[in-house]
């Protein structure tokens, strides 16, 4: 049995009163996807930003390729690997598609920080062809002058997960990659989603949308009011009483 | 694709070569075709493209920025004391004093963002200020301002047997014309590294500080570092700004560093359009060009300028007018500026760019406009 890729362990992290995550344990092997559902509130979001640095945990550890990486800063964190693809598009509104998808190329390039100035401001051209490959895969190839702004939510979704694909993680954390997509559109999100992964990819997952997990999942862990309630494959899950009546409503998916 | 970027970029700036090149031509019926204006409008240009990088592009909005043209000034000064009367030597002294300050400035101001390093910076500014008035007076002679003496030691100068009482390039005096061009050229050069900068990744990632810190980290960037060295080049541009105002004036007095040369830099740029690349110089222009307009009127000249009118209407209209210029034209500033935020918040860049979509979309509306209306009629 290898190292998982991803060990969280013992981890509680409570807002003033709230309980958001109550001894989460949680195991995620190399090359596989997992997925985590639950009920609006049941912590997920709090788990992925305890994952990347952005809050610290209360108590327990979070454990990347044997390294802790809990309370390192969350440019550190990126740097060893472990990239997040926002549920919130959380682009920059000042640059145009393509510059928005070069930016973690030049980040992954150059590292958190290097004064080189010489090649900082002469060369683009390989982060431009860099980013012309990726938002082709993601369809965004004709969009690549634009603004941002100008994007619909759909499209600013599909450029976030360019944004963390460019950078070639080792673990993959994708909140909710589909919401607010057509769709089409999710098909095609899934379809590049198992593209990636046959290429090695460790990938966690959020979804609301059981289409998309029970399409990409190899393991499932559900999380309610702070707690990991089942964790198995998508069969098991499907089957657990517990969490059909958690979460999946009782209704047969 | 990027050659052809450069190239459009080299054609930018020989355009606006040529436009800097030719400006004693074209400025003279605007009355400002005279060296001393014009190598202000270099000077200030310098300084207002170096505030750009800092707040334009990186977002960080600095209220004491004066305090490196001031320190730049001083460097100079010393320089053209101890060393030579050659600019060049005094501008490399300016730069690297103004960059040393600013990154240590920077290592306090930068902790916060936003107001808070607005408010850092300007008490870093006053600051100075006040050292130069008091403790540091060893250093900046206080209220007397720095000035050359004969006596002063000038070590290159004896040693090469080069004469002279004034700052001058191997025997050019920087006064007047040569002055200008020297100034020139300068501008040019610091305008083509920010334009580069501009168009590079390490750029991209100080436009990207702008629009959201908070996301840099989580792609991978460490954003203080960029935003420090973003505030060190811009305290360069303020200490060369400042070393250029010694070798055109040698001269420096702490009234350089005051909070209200800190706001002049300000104005200018958001006058400008902050984040463009022509938008500061073009606000340093237009602030160096009218305050040197209103604030030589005096009550006589409106006056005589009223003259036309019948008595009681001329006292009345010089009695409304007076308080605009003179000592009062930055009430004419202040009113100008007004204006330009509320009407025109992208400065004078974002007024030339809707002129120039409205002419196009008119030029191309035009024949559709016409073929819809005829059946109408």
């Amino acid at each position: 049995m290898s190292q998982p890729v991803l060990d969280v362990s013992d981890v509680d992290k409570n807002f003033g009163g709230l309980r958001a995550l109550s001894n989460i344990n949680l195991q995620i092997k190399q090359g596989t996807t997992h997925a985590i559902i639950g009920p609006n509130g049941a912590g997920k979001s709090t788990l992925l930003n305890v994952c990347i640095g952005r809050l610290p945990p209360d108590r327990g550890a979070v454990i990347f390729n044997s390294d802790v990486i809990t309370g390192r800063q969350p440019h550190e964190i990126n740097q060893m690997g472990v990239v997040r693809v926002f549920q919130t598009p959380a682009i920059f509104p000042d640059l145009s598609v393509k510059q928005n998808v070069m930016l973690p190329a030049f980040a992954k390039r150059d590292g958190a920080f290097r004064l080189n100035m010489m090649q900082a401001v002469a060369d683009q051209r390989q982060l431009e062809s860099e980013a012309e490959h990726w938002l082709e895969d993601v369809g965004l190839l004709s969009h690549q002058h634009q603004l941002v702004g100008s994007l619909s939510r759909g499209d600013k979704r599909r450029l976030e997960l360019a944004m963390g694909l460019i950078q070639k993680p080792r673990l993959l954390l994708l909140d909710e990659p589909t919401a607010g997509m057509s769709r089409h559109d999710t098909n095609t999100t899934i379809e590049l989603l198992k593209k990636i992964k046959l290429r090695g990819m460790t990938e966690v997952i959020i979804e609301h949308d059981m289409h998309v997990v029970f399409s990409l999942a190899d393991r499932i862990s559900v999380l309610a009011q702070g707690q990991i309630i089942a964790e198995g494959t998508p069969e098991e899950i499907r089957g657990n009483p517990k969490v059909q009546e958690a979460y999946l409503g009782g209704t047969q998916v | 694709m990027t050659f052809y970027k450069t190239r459009k970029d080299l054609l930018y700036l020989a355009i606006f070569a040529l436009v800097i090149v030719a400006m004693p031509l074209w400025l003279k019926p605007f009355g400002a075709g005279y060296p001393d204006l014009m190598q202000r409008f270099m000077i200030f240009g310098v300084f207002a493209i170096g505030f750009n990088i800092l707040f334009g592009m990186t977002g960080y909005l600095s209220f004491g920025h004066a305090a490196f043209l001031g320190a730049g000034s001083y460097a100079a000064v010393w320089s053209f004391k101890l060393l030579s009367l050659n600019p060049i030597p005094a501008l490399l002294f300016a730069m690297v004093v103004g960059g040393v300050f600013a990154a240590l400035v920077g290592v306090v101001s930068l902790r916060r963002s936003g107001i808070y390093f607005s408010i850092l910076t300007l008490a870093f500014a006053q600051m100075s200020y006040s050292l130069a008035y008091s403790v540091l007076m060893p250093i900046t002679h206080g209220d007397s301002g720095l000035q050359l003496a004969n006596t002063d030691p000038r070590v290159l100068d004896r040693l090469f047997g080069a004469d002279g009482t004034l700052p001058n390039l191997f025997g050019l005096s920087m006064h007047g014309m040569y002055g200008f061009y020297f100034c020139a050229l300068i501008l040019l050069a610091c305008f083509y590294f920010s334009m580069r900068l501009d168009n590079s990744p390490f750029g991209m990632a100080l436009r990207a500080i702008k629009s959201n810190q908070t996301r840099m980290s989580y792609t991978g960037f460490n954003t203080k570092p960029y935003a420090r060295t973003a505030f060190i080049i811009s305290g360069m541009y303020a200490g060369l700004a400042g070393g250029m105002l010694a070798v055109t004036d040698p001269l420096a007095g702490a009234e350089r560093m005051q909070w209200t040369a800190s706001g002049e830099v300000v104005l200018m740029t958001i006058l400008g359009g902050a984040g463009t690349l022509l938008g500061p110089f073009i606000g340093a222009v237009i602030i160096k060009y009218f305050e040197n307009i209103f604030s030589a009127f005096s009550d006589a000249k409106l006056n005589e300028i009223f003259a036309f009118l019948p008595d009681g209407l001329q006292d009345f209209i010089v009695m409304i007018v007076s308080p605009f210029v003179g000592e009062g034209w930055h009430l004419t500033l202040g009113i100008m500026f007004m204006l330009i935020v509320i009407f025109l918040p992208g400065g004078i860049m974002e007024g030339c760019r809707r002129v120039m979509k409205n002419l196009r979309r008119r030029s191309s509306e035009h024949p559709t406009r016409r073929s819809q209306l005829k059946p109408a009629e």
